[in-house]
Parts: structure tokens; C-alpha cells; sequence
């Protein structure tokens, strides 16, 4: 039976259905487990960066190499005939014309959407813009499902910048699904969305506003950690909130066993190094898991039967 | 016998939106582009309603628009009706329904949207939740108040 993958794009998270995530997330994990060097024998990827994003770009280009396919493209968009004005319309006939599939990085929001419907190859949405990156939130899936052996009923900590931490809400969109429970720490002015709120809401799932990350860590399974931008605070409003949602080994006493800390990188001072060599640190281990992720999306749209 | 005296002239055949909230009329006129050349449009605002109190009404000759059109409409007044006249009666009244999406009448608000400057129609899925209308864009998927797109 194909899978039913085959052939379709990957745009948004909520385009893909629950059994199609876990498809996804079990072929990662095979991937991982028993390399393929022959999935995307004989095929060409189109790697179309309209700005640069070094490690997604690498990792979706490793992904491609592992399997056995070959890479075209560009790193970013200044190089291109967007610089001229050329549509995405009119990108997607051309690149479409030359490869097998379309991996897209735009600073547009919604950007891969439209380059999908003017392409005759599936398209990748490798993120678009303030939008979307299900290859991102699909290695954290991966990652949570490897580090807990499921993604039912867990405690999910989200600490640092909610309000534009485009991770932290397509990651919640996904774990709804599982009826996972939330605590979100952030300074106020960087708190989560209500439209995500209103979705955990209609999905029954709970979710609390903690104001120590000390206490989000005695009740989390995984913390989600994100960077708060210096840039979005002037000087005497940072200084309020500055080290408060920094993370520090000594800070780790009372965390569960089970607990995971996850960061998307790239960090800055929110994790201090001295949490790297704890047995919670996992998130260089997740930003490996994004090769086999990337590994995962492609094989399953390029091959009726992985 | 009572002579009835109408606010707006009747209509010989065309379309009639009635019960449209007090102060939404030329909104609608506006956002559906119903001004077309050739076709007499009368407008009454404030008109007195007994449901409601005040009303807008809008009667347009020589147009008849389909049901997708008519829900659209819904956006602004779920209480207004559709009614077809031909020869000055009523022959099919229509209660609105809130469409599942709208597409080509309003463009998205988000200045980043990647709709802006490509060859797509505009489309938003329609939400109702705790009594207010909101929008989610196809493209960009952020979603917006009613208010905040038709005034965009």
C-alpha cells in the first residue's frame, strides 16, 4: 500500500494528520536505527534558501546525501531573480521543471504554500517566514518520543520567548494532538498567543502560567527552552528580567529523572554550559535528530513504499 | 383601505438585503462590490425594525446573487436576509449561513503575507467562537478578527 505521504507537500503541521505524523516520526526513528543510502537514488533536490539558515539548510542537505540524492540550489535569495522581481509563481514552474522535490526557506509567511500550488514536485516548507517549520517541530516530536518513549499525557515546560517563538507554537499545535499538558514561563510581555491558548483549549488540553523556571522544572518531562531577545526590551526593561529565565545545573535539584531539557539552537546565555554535561541536556542530540526528521520527510514523499 | 408607504422604492426584479444591522449597509456595499454600472442600487439607512429596532436595507434591480454570495454576507449581517424579487414579489427568501471560507473579497492584513504580489486569490477559513467571527488566512495562517481584515 502507498504510504500516504507520497507525492504530497509539507507545508504546515495542521495540514498533516495525526497517523501521518507518526508515520513520520517512526520512519525517523528507523532511520536512525538502520540507515538507507538508496531512497533518493537518482533524484535531484532543489534547495531553495530565499535567506540564510545554515544549520536547517545543512541539515536538509545532509538528509538528501545520506540517502543518496544530489542537491541544486541556493543559500540565499539576494543571489537569485527574486532580487528582480521574479514571483514565487514563477520560481516554483522553473525549479519544479528541473528536480524531484523543493525544500524552501522564505522570509514571506506562507510563502511554501503558494510556491506549492504553482509546482509539479512536492514542496518542503523549511520555514516561511514568522509561519511555519513542521521539519523543526517534527524533530522535536522525534526527540520527545525517543527521550520518553511516547508523546501521551506528558508534562511540557515552555520557557523564554512564547509570543515569537515560532517552535514553541507549531510544537504545541502538534502535542495538543496527544493531549499533553503545558506550563509556560516568560516575562509578560513575551507570553503565549492567545489563538494557541484558544487551540489547546478547544483540544481539551490544560495548560498554566508559571513564573519560576525552578518550579516549571520539579513538574516538567521536557523543558522547551527559547531564547528572549535583548532586542525586545529597552535597556531598563531587560535589566528587570535579565538571568530570570536562564538555566543553570544548580538549578536541576529537583527535576525528574525522566526530564529532558530541549532548546532549538542556537542558544546564547539561556543555558549555562554547565548544564551540557548533565544527564537532562538533549539538545545537541535533537539537533542531530533533525538530519533523520528531514530523512523521514523526504523519503516518504519521494517513495510509494519506504 | 391603509395605503402602505414604502422607505425605499420596490424593486421590479433584482435582489433584496434586509435586516441588515443599522450602520453595516455601506460596509457591505463597499467590501462586496455591489455598485455595478447599470444596475440601480437604492439604499435606506436607519430604517425602522421591529426585531431590531433600526435597520439598513439594500435593493439592487437586475442583479441576482447565488447563495455562495449571499453567505458571504453573513460576515457582516448573520440576521440579514436575501430575498430574489421578480415582478415586485418576493419569490425566494434566504436566511444566511457563515461561509467555511471566503475567498477574493478581502486581502489579507498581514503586510508579510506572501499572497501580496502573487498571482492567488486571497482566502481565509471562517471561524465562530464566543460570539465573534475570525478569519484565518490560507496562506500565512494567521488569524484575524472580522473588524480587523474588512477594515484592512
Amino acid at each position: 500500500m502507498p504510504n500516504p505521504l507520497y507525492r504530497q507537500n509539507v507545508i504546515s503541521i495542521s495540514d498533516l494528520t495525526t497517523p501521518q505524523l507518526e508515520l513520520l516520526l517512526h520512519t525517523a526513528l528507523d532511520l536512525k536505527a538502520r540507515p538507507r543510502s538508496d531512497l533518493l537514488a537518482g533524484r535531484l533536490i532543489g534547495s531553495c534558501f530565499f535567506e540564510p539558515s545554515t544549520r536547517t539548510r545543512l541539515s536538509f542537505e545532509t538528509a538528501v546525501q545520506r540517502l543518496g540524492g544530489k542537491v541544486i540550489g541556493f543559500s540565499d535569495g539576494a543571489s537569485t531573480s527574486a532580487k528582480k522581481g521574479e514571483t514565487l509563481a514563477d520560481t516554483a514552474r522553473i525549479i519544479s521543471s528541473y528536480t524531484d522535490a523543493i525544500i524552501q526557506r522564505h522570509p514571506k509567511d506562507g510563502a511554501a504554500r503558494v510556491l506549492a500550488e504553482f509546482s509539479s514536485v512536492p514542496v518542503i516548507n523549511a520555514g516561511d517566514g514568522t509561519n511555519q517549520h513542521p521539519s523543526q517541530t517534527l524533530l522535536d516530536l522525534v526527540t520527545i518520543y525517543e527521550t520518553q518513549g511516547t508523546l501521551s499525557n506528558l508534562k511540557i515546560a515552555m520557557c523564554g520567548d512564547l509570543k515569537y517563538g515560532r517552535t514553541v507554537h507549531s510544537l504545541a499545535q502538534a502535542l495538543k494532538r496527544w493531549h499533553c499538558e503545558f506550563a509556560f514561563v516568560s516575562p509578560p510581555s513575551l507570553a503565549m498567543p492567545t489563538y494557541i491558548t484558544e487551540e489547546l483549549d478547544e483540544a481539551g488540553c490544560r495548560y498554566q502560567v508559571m513564573s519560576s523556571l525552578e518550579e516549571a522544572i520539579e513538574w516538567a518531562d521536557i523543558l522547551y527552552m527559547t531564547r528572549v531577545q535583548r532586542e525586545r526590551f529597552d535597556e531598563q526593561e531587560f535589566a528587570k528580567i535579565q538571568g530570570k529565565f536562564n538555566l543553570h545545573a544548580s538549578m536541576l535539584g529537583n527535576a525528574k529523572d525522566n526530564l529532558r531539557i530541549l532548546h532549538p539552537l542556537p542558544r546564547v546565555d539561556e543555558i549555562h554550559p554547565d548544564v551540557d554535561s548533565t544527564p537532562y541536556a538533549y539538545y545537541f542530540q535533537q539537533a542531530t535528530n533533525g538530519v533523520y526528521a528531514r530523512m523521514a520527510i523526504l523519503s516518504l514523499i519521494l517513495n510509494e513504499e519506504v | 383601505m391603509e395605503k402602505k408607504q414604502y422607505s425605499v422604492e420596490a424593486i421590479e426584479s433584482g435582489t433584496v438585503i434586509d435586516h441588515i444591522p443599522a450602520g453595516q449597509g455601506l460596509a457591505i456595499l463597499r467590501q462586496f462590490k455591489l455598485l455595478h454600472p447599470g444596475n440601480a442600487v437604492t439604499v435606506g439607512f436607519n430604517l425602522p425594525s421591529r426585531s431590531h429596532g433600526s435597520k439598513d436595507i439594500i435593493k439592487i434591480s437586475g442583479i441576482h446573487l447565488d447563495e455562495q454570495a449571499s453567505n458571504r454576507l453573513a460576515l457582516f449581517a448573520p440576521e440579514a436576509t436575501v430575498n430574489v424579487i421578480e415582478q415586485f414579489k418576493v419569490v425566494e427568501k434566504r436566511h444566511l449561513r457563515l461561509p467555511d471560507t471566503i475567498s477574493e473579497v478581502f486581502r489579507c492584513p498581514n503586510p508579510n503575507c506572501a499572497s501580496h504580489g502573487e498571482p492567488v486569490k486571497s482566502r481565509f477559513y471562517v471561524k465562530s467562537a464566543g460570539g465573534q467571527t475570525k478569519l484565518k488566512c490560507h496562506y500565512c495562517e494567521k488569524t484575524y478578527s472580522r473588524e480587523f481584515v474588512t477594515e484592512a
